[in-house]
């Protein structure tokens, strides 16, 4: 038996293995047994009841999918009384997600949602701040760090950052995040994108422009992760283009703590059983005890310092 | 008032679980220039769809052809003794246009049956059913369910073309009283189907009206359902993603109460109260 447990930002899991907001519910309990997985991640929530974004919401391109569902949100008092309960037959530590368009909404959400069966806190900065003409939080390293040090005050339970590819500056936004208070980063959520259908002339999506998901985005996102690793001290959630074992292994030995599973679920309901039961049979295969030790073993003799120009020449 | 329903199935979380399996093909082969029809063999629980429920398919990446997402696909028919499904569907895009290369004895992964069947009237009322292009698919499996319960089915089918009409045959062997409207024969208006549907309801009473596959076709149905009190349903189609419910891609809105609600087609439908339904 190896052992699959990991430290993740505060929590104990039982494995590295969760899956990514919004593409999770509590309907998949249907078809997957929940009490397999390492945690629990809701849909994003905002604070406001909201319907979300005009259809199409999604398109496939080659190698993933767009999607620019939005945020449908009945609200936070409707998910803290019915929402939540409906983890509690469950063992895997539950993990809400939430998202606001200013500081103080985002805080005075961050409290509401502290209550008995919530494990951590997953805070979608990647949103758009009102505040700062809609860019996200996380597009920028001192709206990151002013944010995550509001939520911070707002809440004892551990907060993951969940930042944002679209951002230049991921290695600083990281370090704001962790200054600011995050006990742990999800690297990343989806890459602003957009397609066009040559017979209709027509965006593919209602809105226009969407987040790029699945396998196309993981050599990225894998990189961001990589120099999230190396910026800061806290744990780093791998997320992007997971779709097997071997992916959740790269991204485990770029030095991520866990991985989050999101677009793959859509494909095979097992996706994440499927990478739980791959990554056991990887470490097995190579005599590895705990899964643990596999965390951050990249062997590189590059040394690659902040010189992305020669690694790209 | 609207009759009481009996619902096929009962809501979730009682529902015939969905599971994935691998569903071998028997057959695909055209039945016009625009439809195929595809037959595979699945375990024995994937019969236990009933109509209005669907697979959602995922279709091998061939060639130039790369679909991403699986396609969800309404049962055509079940048959449960040959552990046989059939699904009859228009050659459109990426995903069907690689769901029609496949050959018999290749197989592929199937996640279902998903979503919430028809409900049939109480005490064994006639009914009609209303369907137009990808709509007959989703309805065909109706006729032999009702049937067997009972109800007396008359079936209005409309197209294009005679040519492009289907299943008629198929629906009269089922037990269907079947009528058959075109637009080149200029009697598909929808005058002439609310005309149909009046004449039907004085001879028959009606107890239920079923519709698919056609805005008109469902306005017309929800005026004559309103006007006589008739209970009805719609089965809607909307591109998917997860079919299972966590994406929320798949909404369309419906009335509810003085308001507007988003509902999940793959997860509150495929096949919804008529009445609360909105015209796209
Ligand atoms: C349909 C869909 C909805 C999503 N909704 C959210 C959301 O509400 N909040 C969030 O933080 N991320 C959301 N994401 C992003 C995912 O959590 C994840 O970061 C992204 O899809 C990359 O992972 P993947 O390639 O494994 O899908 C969504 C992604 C998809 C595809
Ligand atoms: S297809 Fe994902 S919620 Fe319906």
């Amino acid at each position: 038996m190896v052992d699959l447990s990991v430290d993740c930002g505060g929590l104990r899991l039982a494995n590295p293995v969760m899956p990514a907001s919004g593409t999770f519910s509590h309907e998949l309990a249907d078809i997957i047994d929940f009490d397999r997985l390492g945690a629990l991640v809701t849909k994003t929530i905002t604070p406001e009841r909201r319907l979300g974004n005009p259809t199409p919401r999604v398109a496939e391109v080659s190698g993933g999918m767009l999607n620019s569902i939005g945020i449908p949100s009945k609200g936070a008092a409707q998910f803290v009384a019915e929402v939540i309960p409906l983890y509690a037959a469950f063992t895997a530590p539950l993990i809400v997600s939430i998202s606001a368009n200013t500081p103080d909404e985002f805080a005075e959400l961050c409290r509401k949602v502290t209550v008995p069966g919530v494990a951590a806190i997953e805070v979608n900065i990647s949103c758009p701040n009102l505040e700062d003409d809609g860019r996200a939080f996380a597009m920028r390293p001192h709206t990151t760090l002013q944010v995550m040090q509001k939520l911070r005050a707002a809440t004892d339970l551990p907060l993951w950052a969940k930042l944002t590819p679209n951002t230049g500056e991921i290695p600083e936004v990281a370090a704001a995040a962790e200054a600011g208070g995050a006990d742990a980063l999800v690297v990343a959520n989806t890459i602003l994108a957009m397609s066009v259908d040559i017979r209709t002339r027509r965006p593919t999506l209602g809105k226009v422009m969407g987040g790029l998901s699945g396998p196309a985005v993981k050599p990225i996102v894998l990189r961001m992760a990589y120099q999230c690793v190396r910026s800061v001290g806290i744990p780093v959630i791998g997320c992007g283009g997971i779709m097997t074992a071997e992916d959740a292994v790269e991204y485990l030995f770029v030095g991520c703590q866990a991985v989050q599973v999101g677009t793959a679920t859509f494909l095979h309901a097992g996706a994440m059983l499927d990478v739980i039961d791959g990554l056991e049979a990887f470490c097995r295969d190579a005599g590895i005890e705990r899964v643990s030790e596999i965390i951050g073993t990249l062997s590189s003799s590059a040394e690659d310092g902040g010189m992305v120009w020669e690694a790209i020449a | 008032m609207i009759e009481a329903a009996v619902p096929t199935q009962s809501a979730t979380p009682d529902r015939m679980p969905a599971t994935e399996f691998d569903a071998e093909v028997l057959c695909n082969d055209p039945v016009n220039e625009e439809y195929n029809l595809m037959a595979v063999s699945v375990p024995e629980r994937a019969t236990g769809a009933v109509p209005g429920q669907f697979f959602h398919l995922l279709c091998p990446q061939k060639d130039a052809l790369q679909p991403f997402f699986r396609r969800p696909m309404s049962v055509y028919r079940i048959e449960p003794e040959a552990r046989r499904l059939s699904f009859l569907y228009k050659v459109t895009g990426t995903g069907t246009r690689a769901m029609a290369a496949m050959k018999a004895g290749e197989t592929f992964n199937m996640l279902g049956p998903l979503g919430i069947g028809f409900s049939l009237p109480a005490d064994a009322a006639p009914i009609v059913v209303l369907a137009r292009g990808v709509g007959l698919a989703t309805m065909a499996p109706l006729i032999p369910f009702a049937r067997s319960r009972g109800h007396r089915v008359t079936a209005i089918l409309s197209a294009r073309t005679p040519d492009l009409l289907m299943s008629v045959d198929e629906m009269r062997r089922d037990g269907a009283d079947v009528l058959t409207v075109t637009d080149l024969q200029g009697t598909s208006d929808v005058e002439i189907v609310e005309d149909m549907l009046h004449m039907l309801y004085g001879k028959l009473r009606l107890g239920g009206v079923y519709v698919c596959g056609s805005n008109r076709l469902m306005l017309a149905a929800q005026r004559v359902a309103r006007r006589l009190d008739l209970f009805g349903e719609v089965a809607l189609e909307q591109q998917m993603a997860c079919g299972l419910g966590m994406c929320f891609c798949c909404v369309r809105p419906f009335r509810e109460d003085d308001g507007v609600v988003h509902r999940r087609v793959c997860r509150e439908g495929p096949v919804f109260p008529l009445l609360e339904a909105m015209q796209w």
